[in-house]
């Protein structure tokens, strides 16, 4: 088998005419992305970046200010300061509330569960519906009046709180509300355990380890990689959350619900003041690559597809 | 070969000397699956109960919706209410937006990613390396970087209220996909396009002739990520449409709201058929669709 396959190798050796015609064709494919990138993504960061030290809206025209918007955002305007808290908590409870939950769910369900297909479903399947579907739900299981949940603590003798409605339960009503999308995370934990090989296991188990012992002897180093990966990528995701609030609270009551992108959309879009929206922005940006940078510094995920490669 | 053999042996001696225990096992078996699924019941039952809500709320009357305590089945199912809700909230031309935007993007997101795929996965290129970790960074660079300039552009070009800022980017390819048709590229073995090569087949035509046709399911998987993303999208409808002529299911859901302030039945039924499109696609491709989201560690 090998020879035949060097042989084949050896016979279309690359001349240097074939290879200046791959370069020309890997460049050719690649010319409706790279296009793509300087207009829609390159371009319009470098243009939001400047916009940033600029006044700018759409009636007055542009005025320089350097550091000016920075500088309002991070002394003279408290609902930014606002904005972040409220999204830092979410970010920071309702992503490790789900990558428990998540990681439980995941461990049940491989445990050789039986119709493992139909409760892998039932987990998941709120994840593939949209933000808006989801919000539009919840807004009425969290009625005071007539939702579900107020009407299920009643059944307890229980008076609910007025949740979405009342500042001190609303950013805790959606942190409640993300739980029911946990489905996606659950996937990702269970792909990971079911790539810890049994021998691992068996091993542990032989040598006397009971199931405490092997859960945090093998399976949450094993896993460690892939929770670390998700969690990350769950604060991401969590500091760009926006459709929940805009629809089910219009970022209040008393701005309880205000995230940063919420924020920045009013910003932008209802007082139209680009350039200082730009600056948000760039602070989000800024704390989302301070994540992206814990993510590549441990490329265990990308250094095993780099690995798989040379295979 | 032989380990292994005495292996096997070795344990068949042990079940033998064990048999005796076998109903005592498959008692324990079964006590584990009970034990799991009354672990994995309360879970389920507390995530099915706001579908079953959404279910029961969108048949039923005004005055059932304002009972207290909630009624879980209404006595008379009010299938009408949903042929009511779709006329009154003008759904009819928020679906056809929608699935022209969702055909036009996996249209476009699924030739131009693809093509854009295959030299990662098969040509040596100076940059390439350089060239890879720009998408991968464009991966993780959030939307609302780009979002004000990308409305200033359009709006210059006069695309700011129609549906082409929603259209026409796709077709310059999306990072994710990229990424997730390199790593399914790179599954196919490179002794088919040598082989391919040596019966004269130019580079590009292995890229049409194979490599294509033998990924047709991560193909599959693309066009329902794809699918899915524009039908749920929100923030870019809401940014670039003003007209509701123009408006898609998201945004005429949202709309529907102020139209149904006490007869949340309508809200909900509309709400409940939205989401039976991202559910079918889910469905019909399930296991590509879970091998996608592991690959890409996106959750769909």
């Amino acid at each position: 088998m090998a020879p035949i396959a060097m042989n084949g190798r050896a016979k279309v050796r690359r001349t240097s005419r074939q290879r200046r015609e791959d370069v020309l064709t890997a460049y050719l494919c690649l010319l409706p992305w790279i296009v793509g990138f300087l207009a829609w993504t390159l371009g319009p960061m470098l243009f939001s970046f400047g916009l940033s030290f600029f006044r700018a809206d759409m009636l007055t025209g542009s005025r320089f200010l350097a550091l000016g918007n920075y500088k309002e955002l991070f002394t003279e305007d408290p609902l930014f300061w606002k904005s972040l808290r409220v999204t830092a908590t979410y970010a920071f409870v309702s992503v490790p509330l789900g990558a428990a939950l998540a990681i439980a769910v995941a461990m049940l369900l491989n445990q050789n569960i039986i119709f493992l297909g139909f409760w892998r479903t039932v987990y998941y399947l709120p994840s593939v519906v949209s933000g808006v579907a989801v919000s539009l739900l919840w807004l009425q299981i969290f009625n005071p009046r007539m939702g579900l949940l107020n009407g299920a603590l009643k059944v307890l003798g229980i008076t609910g709180p007025k949740w979405i409605y009342d500042s001190n339960w609303a950013l805790p009503s959606l942190i409640i509300m993300s739980v029911w999308g946990v489905g996606g995370n659950m996937l990702l934990y269970l792909a990971g355990l079911q790539g810890i090989p049994t021998q691992l296991y068996e091993a542990a188990s032989m040598d006397g380890a009971n199931a405490w012992h092997r859960f945090w002897n093998v399976t949450m180093p094993m896993l460690s990689p892939t929770i670390f990966f998700n969690v990350i990528m769950g604060l991401i995701g969590s500091f760009q959350f926006f459709s929940q609030p805009l629809i089910m609270t219009g970022g209040g009551p008393n701005n309880a619900t205000l995230s940063m992108v919420l924020y920045l959309y009013n910003k932008a879009f209802l007082q139209t003041q680009f350039g200082y929206a730009s600056a948000i922005a760039w602070v989000l940006f800024a704390i989302i690559i301070c994540f992206t940078l814990l993510v590549v510094r441990s490329s265990n995920r990308w250094v095993y597809y780099e690995g798989e490669e040379r295979r | 070969m032989t380990a292994t053999a005495a292996a096997s042996e070795s344990k068949a001696i042990v079940s033998v000397g064990r048999s005796r225990s076998k109903r005592g096992k498959a008692t324990r078996a079964v006590l584990k699956q009970v034990l799991l699924i009354a672990l994995a019941i309360p879970g389920a039952a507390l995530f099915l109960t706001p579908w079953f809500w959404m279910v029961s709320t969108a048949g039923k009357d005004t005055a059932l919706i304002w009972h207290m305590p909630p009624v879980w089945i209404p006595p008379v199912y009010h299938w009408d209410n949903y042929i009511k809700a779709f006329r009154m909230g003008e759904f009819a031309m928020y679906y056809r937006n929608t699935a022209i935007i969702c055909v036009l993007n996996v249209i476009g997101v699924v030739a131009s990613s693809s093509l854009a795929a295959f030299p990662f996965a098969r040509i040596r290129f100076p940059g390439r390396n350089a060239l890879f970790l720009v998408v991968l960074s464009t991966m993780m660079l959030p939307g609302q970087v780009t979002m004000i300039p990308l409305y200033v552009i359009f709006s210059k070009l006069g695309w700011v209220n129609s549906l082409r800022p929603l259209i026409i980017p796709p077709f310059f390819g999306d990072a994710f996909s990229i990424f997730l048709l390199r790593q399914f590229f790179l599954t196919i073995s490179r002794e088919l396009d040598d082989a391919a090569r040596i019966d004269g087949c130019s580079r590009i035509g292995t890229f049409f002739r194979i490599l294509l046709p033998l990924t047709r399911p991560a193909l599959g998987v693309v066009a329902i990520f794809t699918l899915t993303y524009a039908w749920n999208d929100f923030m870019g409808p809401l940014i670039y449409l003003n007209s509701p002529k123009w408006f898609t299911i998201t945004l005429g859901l949202r709309r529907f709201v102020g139209k149904t302030s006490m007869d949340v039945q309508y809200l909900m039924a509309m709400t409940l058929v939205s989401t039976i499109v991202p559910i079918i696609a889910f469905f019909t491709t399930q296991r590509y669709f879970i091998q996608g989201i592991v690959i890409t560690g996106v959750k769909g």
